[in-house]
């Protein structure tokens, strides 16, 4: 130990922001890959994803459908289809949460935190893992959604329109998600937590009822949250409509909780 | 395990550790009030402390995870707060848990860590090759971590901690939970790692640990340095062994004590049980018995024991160690 050089690492100029740019990027795609190499072996965990959702669609189209009156071309199954993509992409932020929780309490954060590596990777990776996922989980619910009867009654663009609204509405709901599994840090307390805070918010909304069959003072809060605007556009980009109505208040209700969460999520992040 | 790593060192001035005044609180809870210790390069220190004594916050600071309230630490020369980035090029820290994905292969976790660390494909490939053969983890390389024991893992978060090469490690009670074989197949790997030259700061509960692998021991309690020294002068502070001796009631175990502290020991009593500290070795234990010979009841049971954490506490605070909030286990929420 009488050698005098400093270790190689530390040789290295700090980098700029091109190069803080390129490495958190690379960093986050690591990141990225090893949650979903973990996803890929553990196939049950994503096939319950999936089957909740599923057996949703199953529920509504054929046990409460029938009840609910709607009026929309193609009937109740065109009237649940959006709602329940919204609901499901909402849903699937909980693995988010809770994975998010467990790297904290195994200790996989604390040694993150002690390596030259970018600070955002186990944020970004997390968020992207979860949203490949989150693709998934919505478009086999559209192929299940299409055998019960669903068809789109528009053209070509909108439904991509109505997907990919639907999965920005899911990643920003993972930015909340974010938030809490950094805020609660302990997996099974995020776990029990779990989407307490989205059933009320997804269940009154238009997701599954027309809002008007909801007591006035209901309606209030039904007609006005961010699952019935993000679901009446999506709902509009399926069926046809105006698509006008609900277009820029759904992009202000996605981009504004991505913009006050990110920020909490990556500020809790820093102090669990 | 035939072969281990051996550590390879880059250059460095100085490795070292300079902790200097670190306090620290959790709002109300004071973690850290004034600790001070410096570790010499290529040397191992253990932080021996009880639960909640602060040892957890103190790597957490070493290890850049934390901010300090108050007092600076220096590692290899770098400030832990202003060149944050330069301290964690060269640290590697294996924490408490075994922070290694049970999804993975150890073989993809090892290259994982390096591509994080910033070794390129090959050189993480590569190196992910080295640690495991040198860890005795070839065999098991391929297969999910999730199917290995917990003293694997633990020897693979070690190997991970080591994928940049640091010259500095930290270990946080690195060989908690783990079986006797485990402990000591772990305590091989740091001796080894130490003999290559890394500095090593290591956390635990167990005098015998720290006896067994550190050049120097700072015991801590209460977010404050109780002692500094080796372990031998340590030992001799506390005694060597510690003999127990149970009697049948109260009374019979006062009696002892007194005849023994007539006979110029040091017994502490506790109930029915006495402890008598001693330097070591049979004579000690021969003496003792023979001042009980026939002046004091018979002892109904006799052991002897290396000096526990509580002994040494007691000998050094004249209390048993306190356990305040507990920092270190209400972190994660984990005992």
């Amino acid at each position: 130990m009488a050698a005098v050089t400093i270790p190689e690492p530390t040789l290295r100029p700090a980098p700029g922001p091109a190069a803080r740019l390129h490495w958190a990027v690379a960093d986050g795609l690591t990141v990225t890959k090893r949650n979903l190499i973990a996803y890929s072996r553990t196939p049950a965990l994503l096939v319950f994803a999936v089957i909740q959702p599923v057996m949703f669609v199953l529920l509504f189209r054929y046990v409460f459908g029938g009840a609910i009156k709607v009026d929309v071309p193609g009937g109740y199954v065109s009237y649940l289809t959006p709602g329940i993509i919204g609901q499901s992409a909402a849903f699937a932020s909980f693995g988010t949460a809770v994975g998010l929780a467990r790297e904290i309490q195994k200790g996989v954060v604390d040694r993150y935190r002690s390596m030259p590596m970018a600070r955002s990777a186990v944020l970004v990776g997390r968020l992207v893992a979860d949203t490949l996922r989150m693709i998934i989980t919505v478009l086999v619910l559209l192929g299940v959604s299409v055998a019960v009867g669903f068809r789109f009654h528009s053209g070509a663009w909108q439904a991509v329109a109505m997907v990919a609204l639907a999965v920005g509405f899911g990643v920003s709901i993972c930015a909340v998600s974010a938030f809490i599994g950094f805020a609660i840090r302990d997996e099974e307390s995020v776990a029990s937590f779990g989407l307490i805070w989205l059933f009320p918010l997804t269940f009154v909304s238009a997701a599954f009822v027309p809002v008007q069959s909801m007591p006035s003072w209901l309606q209030v809060f039904a007609d006005n949250q961010p699952v019935t605007i993000v679901i009446d556009e999506m709902r509009a980009l399926a069926l046809g409509g105006p698509l006008a109505t609900h277009g820029w208040e759904s992009a202000v209700c996605v981009l504004g909780t991505f913009a006050v969460f990110l920020p909490l999520a990556v500020r809790a992040y820093r102090r669990a | 395990m035939d072969e281990y790593y051996q550590g390879e060192v880059p250059g460095v001035s100085d490795a070292g550790i300079e902790v200097s005044g670190l306090a620290k609180a959790y709002g109300k809870v004071v973690a850290l009030e004034s600790v001070s210790f410096t570790v010499a390069a290529g040397t191992v220190c253990g932080l021996l402390g009880p639960n909640g004594s602060g040892k957890t916050t103190t790597v957490s600071i070493l290890s850049t995870a934390l901010r300090p309230d108050e007092g600076s630490a220096r590692v290899c020369g770098f400030d832990v707060v202003a060149d944050a980035a330069a301290v964690r090029s060269v640290v590697g820290l294996a924490g408490q848990f075994a922070a290694v994905d049970a999804n993975l292969s150890g073989r993809e976790n090892l290259a994982l860590i390096g591509r994080l660390s910033r070794l390129g494909r090959r050189s993480a490939r590569e190196r992910a090759g080295e640690l495991l053969e040198g860890f005795g983890l070839t065999e098991a390389a391929d297969r999910l971590v999730r199917t290995y024991s917990g003293g694997m893992r633990r020897r693979l978060d070690v190997a991970a901690a080591l994928a940049h090469r640091p010259p500095v490690l930290f270990m946080d009670e690195p060989t908690a939970g783990l079986d006797p074989e485990s402990r000591f197949a772990l305590w091989e790997i740091l001796r080894q790692l130490v003999a290559g030259g890394t500095t090593v700061l290591l956390t635990t509960q167990y005098l015998e640990e720290a006896d067994a692998l550190a050049d120097q021991v700072v015991i801590i309690d209460a977010g404050r340095v109780v002692e500094v020294g080796t372990p031998t002068a340590l030992k001799a502070r506390v005694g060597a062994v510690v003999f127990s001796l149970g009697f049948t009631d109260d009374d019979a175990a006062a009696q002892a004590a007194g005849v023994l502290a007539g006979a110029g020991h040091r017994p502490e009593r506790d109930g029915t049980a006495l402890r008598v500290r001693a330097a070591g070795g049979s004579a000690a234990l021969v003496g003792v018995l023979r001042a009980l010979e026939g002046s004091a009841p018979e002892p109904t049971s006799v052991g002897v024991r290396e000096p526990s954490l509580d002994d040494v506490f007691l000998a050094l605070t004249g209390k048993a160690p306190v356990t305040p909030a507990g920092r270190d286990e209400r972190k994660r929420g984990a005992a």
